[in-house]
């Protein structure tokens, strides 16, 4: 089973990151780019076939590792 | 008063925070490499600076699950005094000992100059030989030391003055309050993004951070 996990940037947390790509957007001539946020994606293959016992085990991986939950959300899906 | 200073693969300050404490308290402290499951009986832990495996996933992320983090963890919680230097400052959030998170920095830039910090609290085991408002130079070297928390960790750090340094003169990286340097409730474990272990010496141009680690031999 493959995990895609997609982590965010919570709202309100400052992202200089995004602010820049939404910079380069402008000035090479994308107009109306009102915002840019930058994330980050992770894929992990598993060994698990079963779809709930997976979810938990790559929830734990997130809140433990792969996402600082201070200040990032993170979303999972599984395939 | 025995330290132990903590080596991660991809740190590289290790060396001159270890000179440092032998420089000020006398004594050399004992490297201690993260696969170890246990700390050996000292007085003061200090994860130091630099890039534990190369700032992958975030800065101090991986450092924080290492081995040795769980002993760390452990002993903090009985009152072990810990210390966390600009990348040791990112593990001991990423370890859950202190609150908030250190981001990019606001311009983007790695910086890489000296600064002045005021010290707003005194009655830590690093700053007890400093005076209330002293303002230090000292040198930064980091890409993400922007101090991010929630609004409730911000008001119970400012309420209970748990802002230890404070930037003055300019903020070099966008923190929150300008904090550069905080402690947890407990008062045993405290994590600034600056380099006080390069402003002891004369050849350092100033010895303005060497206070700061003789409050060591006080605490």
């Amino acid at each position: 089973m493959k995990a895609r996990i997609k982590v965010t940037l919570k709202k309100g947390v400052l992202d200089p990151q995004g602010k820049a790509i939404q910079g380069a957007l402008g000035s090479m001539g994308f107009a109306g780019v009102e915002g840019v946020r930058q994330g980050k994606y992770f894929e992990v293959d598993l060994a698990e076939t079963d779809k709930s016992k997976a979810m938990t085990t790559v929830k734990a991986m997130c809140d433990k590792l792969i996402a600082n939950t201070v200040i990032e959300n993170y979303e999972i899906e599984l395939a | 008063m025995i330290s132990a200073v903590i080596v991660f693969p991809g740190i590289n300050r290790e060396t001159d925070m270890m000179q440092a404490l032998e420089a000020t308290t006398g004594t050399k402290p004992v490297a201690v490499w993260h696969a170890e499951t246990e700390l050996p009986p000292v007085d003061l832990v200090v994860v130091p600076g630099g890039f534990s495996y190369g700032d992958y996933l975030r800065c101090g992320a991986i450092a924080a699950r290492s081995p040795i983090m769980n002993d760390v963890r452990a002993k903090a919680a009985r009152g072990l005094k810990i210390l966390g230097v600009c990348n040791g400052f990112q593990i001991l959030t990423e370890a859950g000992l202190l609150p908030g998170a250190l981001i990019r920095n606001a311009g983007l830039r790695f910086v890489c100059r000296q600064v002045k910090l005021r010290v707003e609290n005194t009655r830590t085991f690093f700053t007890n030989r400093l005076n209330q408002g002293d303002v230090v130079r000292c040198p930064i070297a980091h890409g993400e030391g922007n101090y991010v928390c929630d609004e409730e960790t911000l008001s119970s750090l400012e309420g209970e003055g748990r802002v230890v340094f404070r930037y003055v003169e300019g903020n070099p990286n966008g923190a929150t309050n300008d904090i550069a340097g905080i402690v947890n409730k407990t008062g045993n474990v405290i994590g600034m993004m600056p380099h006080p272990e390069n402003m002891i010496e004369p050849l350092h141009g100033a010895t303005d951070c060497r206070p700061l680690f003789e409050s060591l031999l006080a605490a």
